[in-house]
């Protein structure tokens, strides 16, 4: 409505660009905002009607997607569902996801991240293969319930942003590929956790962790890759316990 | 110019795209796939659909029963032929999924639960909770890792088809991250790149849903078929467009107008009553609901929200705090966080948005379209499953069951088909990096791309609405005309090469503009009333004896596009009213009994 008050809000955001500048450095930009208002909203405005050339990524605009993570005022969030009133009066400062590389004003390197997914053997290596023609596994509310709440990840890395052992050594296996890993691990259906259970016991894996949380206060879908972790290093401890006694069986 | 040489290339890798990797994967083990994107696979936009896909498993449900709610939901602009294959294999593929890990919401005893949904006679809608999109596109992009031959090209932009001798063989590719071009020439190509919601103003779609394919093909003198039906989805939020499931009528909430009233007992849908049955009411198909909406808001029954939009009631309050949290989860998520509405005590405030493109690149039943060598599946494509007004839940079954035809297809094509090629397709590569780069750099007269974007989406909302009259669809073809012209003087602000998501936006905006002149035209030729194209200026009934055809948009470089008309495939349902609601249901038992008496 055209009588609604029409507020300002002062962003800076973190500009670079490879080709010109030598570093990243901030560049404030004033947008008028509603108090229905998101971070990408007052982004999109700034592209479409102050500056072309600032670069970010965003898709579905409902926080499923993943795109979206950037800092915001120094914690990590997904742009389009983080409102302008809640940072008022400002002025909000926007970077790039923390440690990572960036390649451009918002937009940081997301091929490692996704290797590390791409590492954990991220589907169903079947207890028993069965052809379709067989109709489903059968699966009860409750066992789906020890899986579940890890296969909501949306892959935004805001967990990789907040872990500070990622920070210190970008070969940590991470938050958000362990939830992952505890997905398939967890699933009834599956009977993979051997060969997931060999990577983490490297020193890249599940022990690197220090236990901070910081990962789960970070997740915006309650994934709670904390949890993961730490169900990891049961599993990790218990099967190492495990094939210590084997090795003692077979002296 | 980077080349690389492939068996099969796939240009999109959301449900479509992914699901016909991995068949092309599993069907030519020996044959290399590269699966090209403009996001990463998780990102593209499969990931927003919430409700679930459709595929019969009860014991009282019936294939034919599928059949007849798909064709008569299609308002009868079905190919039947294909509905007929398409009802007989979702299934399957759902339980393919299940089988690669999609968490599908179970019932206690361990089998998959199905709830109900808009115009479906009995529930058959499987679901992950209200994020079933999310969880089929995950799964599936985590199964296709497991396959070797399939390389991926993520952050990829198309710029071009490479079409040589009258056959697709390969594409031209923009590197986001480095803005370098490269070619991938191969021997078999499918469309898997989505749709085109976009180019309306309050639409459900992602940023990227640009309806790129549809204009490469198009360009390349394939036919955009049915384009004129553009589906509104009747229960979005105000103002952004995103989408509240049909699965929360599905379990049983109500759509409410200011007085707290079940309008839709008015528009042929009742009788009201306390819990829908399928079909009647809140249950009824997309396209009646969403013009319900339009009535209601000409009555001055509507509400009005804070942001200035029309909306009615998606009331879910009765359902209670249990059912709703634990059946969807995002809607809560949504309304609590974006809208500040907790759903367990207040109506989320709803109204209808732009959701699907009905009509996309002709294929046949095999998904092979009229230019050799090239295929497409899912949104991008007009297979025919959808008519006049597609049904929820037959969008994530139709993606499974004909991303794999594609990728099998695909691969049988690539078997037999020459090598690319190689020299002549690198020229015409050459030629379109010279295009793009043209469009980059030219001085242009300093219009922003953007101005004309918001031009195009307003045009297109005010023309091809949910109703339709023909001199504002003329204004709008005419408004899409002079943007195409003032398209040409465009100004792009970034000159360089890294991450220009500047140049991509305008690159896009050129698939959308064709996009929706397809569309513009297309609506204005249909003088009639069917599914989602509705008029008011008097063609306001159906009429089989003209327009029980298919449009086909063909296009002409530098001037508006064609239309012709295609017959359309019918081998058991013949024409009959469309009716929901209790007319429904008595239609429904007479032709029972007649095709039984």
């Amino acid at each position: 409505m055209a009588d609604r008050d029409r507020l300002t809000i002062e962003l800076w955001i973190l500009r670079y660009r490879p080709a010109q500048d030598e570093e990243p450095h901030f560049v404030s930009y004033t947008v008028t905002y509603t108090e229905e208002m998101s971070v990408l909203e007052a982004l999109q405005s700034i592209k479409d009607e102050q500056d072309g050339s600032l670069s970010f990524r965003w898709s579905c605009r409902m926080a499923i997607c993943g795109s979206c993570g950037m800092m915001i005022d120094g914690t990590p969030k997904l742009a389009c569902s983080t409102f302008l009133r809640d940072l008022a009066p400002g002025p909000v400062k926007i970077a790039p996801l923390e440690n990572f590389p960036i390649e451009r004003d918002l937009v940081v390197t997301v091929a490692d991240f996704v290797k590390k997914i791409e590492s954990i053997y991220p589907f169903i290596m079947p207890k028993e293969t069965k052809p379709v023609e067989a109709g489903e596994y059968l699966q009860t509310p409750a066992q789906m319930a020890a899986y579940e709440p890890f296969s909501d990840c949306i892959n935004c890395m805001l967990c990789y942003a907040a872990c500070p052992q990622f920070g210190a050594n970008p070969d940590f296996i991470g938050p958000g590929a362990m939830a992952l890993l505890q997905r398939y691990n967890g699933d009834s259906r599956d009977a993979g956790s051997r060969e997931r259970l060999d990577l983490i016991h490297g020193e890249d894996g599940v022990w690197s962790c220090t236990a901070v949380g910081l990962c789960s206060e970070a997740c915006p879908k309650l994934v709670d890759p904390a949890n993961a972790v730490n169900q990891n290093k049961t599993n990790s401890a218990f099967d190492f316990f495990l094939r210590g006694l084997r090795k003692e069986n077979h002296s | 110019m980077d080349h690389f040489d492939t068996d099969i290339l796939i240009l999109g890798a959301g449900g479509a795209g992914l699901r016909a990797a991995i068949a092309a994967a599993e069907a030519a083990p020996d044959q290399r796939v590269a699966l090209v994107s403009k996001v990463y696979p998780m990102r593209s936009h499969t990931v927003a659909a919430e409700g679930g896909s459709a595929g019969v498993v009860q014991a009282h449900d019936t294939l034919d029963d599928h059949f007849n709610d798909t064709v008569s939901g299609g308002d009868w602009l079905c190919e039947q032929d294909v509905v007929e294959y398409f009802v007989s294999h979702c299934t399957r593929e759902m339980i393919q999924l299940e089988h690669w890990g999609c968490p599908w919401s179970r019932k206690p005893d361990g089998h998959v639960n199905v709830r109900a949904f808009g115009g479906m006679k009995i529930e058959r809608t499987w679901f992950a909770a209200d994020r079933s999109g999310f969880h089929i596109l995950h799964t599936l992009f985590q199964t296709s890792t497991k396959y070797k031959s399939i390389e991926r090209f993520d952050e990829y932009f198309c710029v071009d088809l490479l079409v040589e001798n009258g056959r697709a063989q390969g594409a031209v590719l923009l590197c986001l991250a480095t803005g370098e071009f490269c070619a991938i020439t191969a021997r078999a190509v499918v469309l898997a790149t989505g749709g085109a919601g976009r180019v309306f103003r309050q639409n459900t779609n992602g940023g990227i849903v640009t309806g790129d394919g549809m204009a490469l093909a198009f360009r390349h003198g394939v036919p955009l078929r049915d384009m004129e039906f553009v589906q509104y989805h009747p229960t979005c939020m105000p103002g952004s467009g995103v989408l509240f499931t049909e699965g929360c009528r599905g379990e049983g909430a109500f759509l409410l107008n200011k007085d707290g009233y079940r309008y839709l007992q008015d528009y042929g849908l009742g009788p009201a009553e306390p819990q829908p049955r399928n079909k009647y009411m809140e249950l009824g198909p997309r396209d009646r609901l969403s013009q319900a909406f339009w009535q209601e808001e000409r009555k001055g029954r509507t509400v009005t929200t804070p942001q200035g939009e029309a909306a009615v009631l998606l009331d879910l309050r009765h359902l209670g705090r249990k059912r709703i949290e634990e059946r969807l989860p995002l809607i809560c998520e949504l309304a609590r966080h974006f809208m500040g509405i907790d759903p367990v005590d207040t109506p989320i405030p709803v109204r209808p948005a732009v959701h699907y493109t009905m009509g996309g690149i002709l294929v046949g039943i095999d998904t092979a379209s009229p230019l050799p060598g090239l295929y497409a599946a899912g949104e991008c494509s007009s297979i025919g499953i959808h008519g006049a007004n597609r049904l929820g839940s037959n969008s994530l079954a139709e993606l499974s069951v004909f991303g794999r035809v594609a990728g099998e297809q695909a691969a049988a094509f690539a078997k037999g088909a020459a090598a690319a090629e190689i020299p002549a397709l690198l020229d015409r590569a050459r030629a379109a990096e010279a295009r793009a780069l043209g469009l980059l750099n030219g001085k242009g007269g300093g219009e922003r791309h953007s101005v004309l974007r918001k031009e195009m989406a307003d045009s297109l909302e005010k023309g091809c609405g949910i109703y339709r009259l023909g001199d504002e669809m003329q204004q709008a073809c005419d408004r899409l005309a002079d943007l195409r012209h003032r398209y040409d003087g465009i100004t792009i602000d970034d000159k360089s090469r890294a991450w220009n998501t500047d140049w991509i936006s305008a690159l896009e905006l050129g698939y959308q503009l064709d996009v929706a002149q397809a569309m513009a035209h297309s609506a204005i030729a249909r003088k009639e009333s069917r599914g989602a194209h509705q008029r008011l200026d008097g063609y306001t009934q159906r009429d089989d004896a003209n327009y029980l055809r298919h449009s086909l948009a063909h296009y002409r470089k530098g001037a508006s596009p064609e239309i012709s008309y295609s017959p359309v495939t019918i081998t058991r349902s013949p024409p009959g009213q469309r009716a929901y609601g209790a007319l429904g249901e008595q239609l429904e038992h007479a032709r029972k009994e007649a095709t039984h008496g």
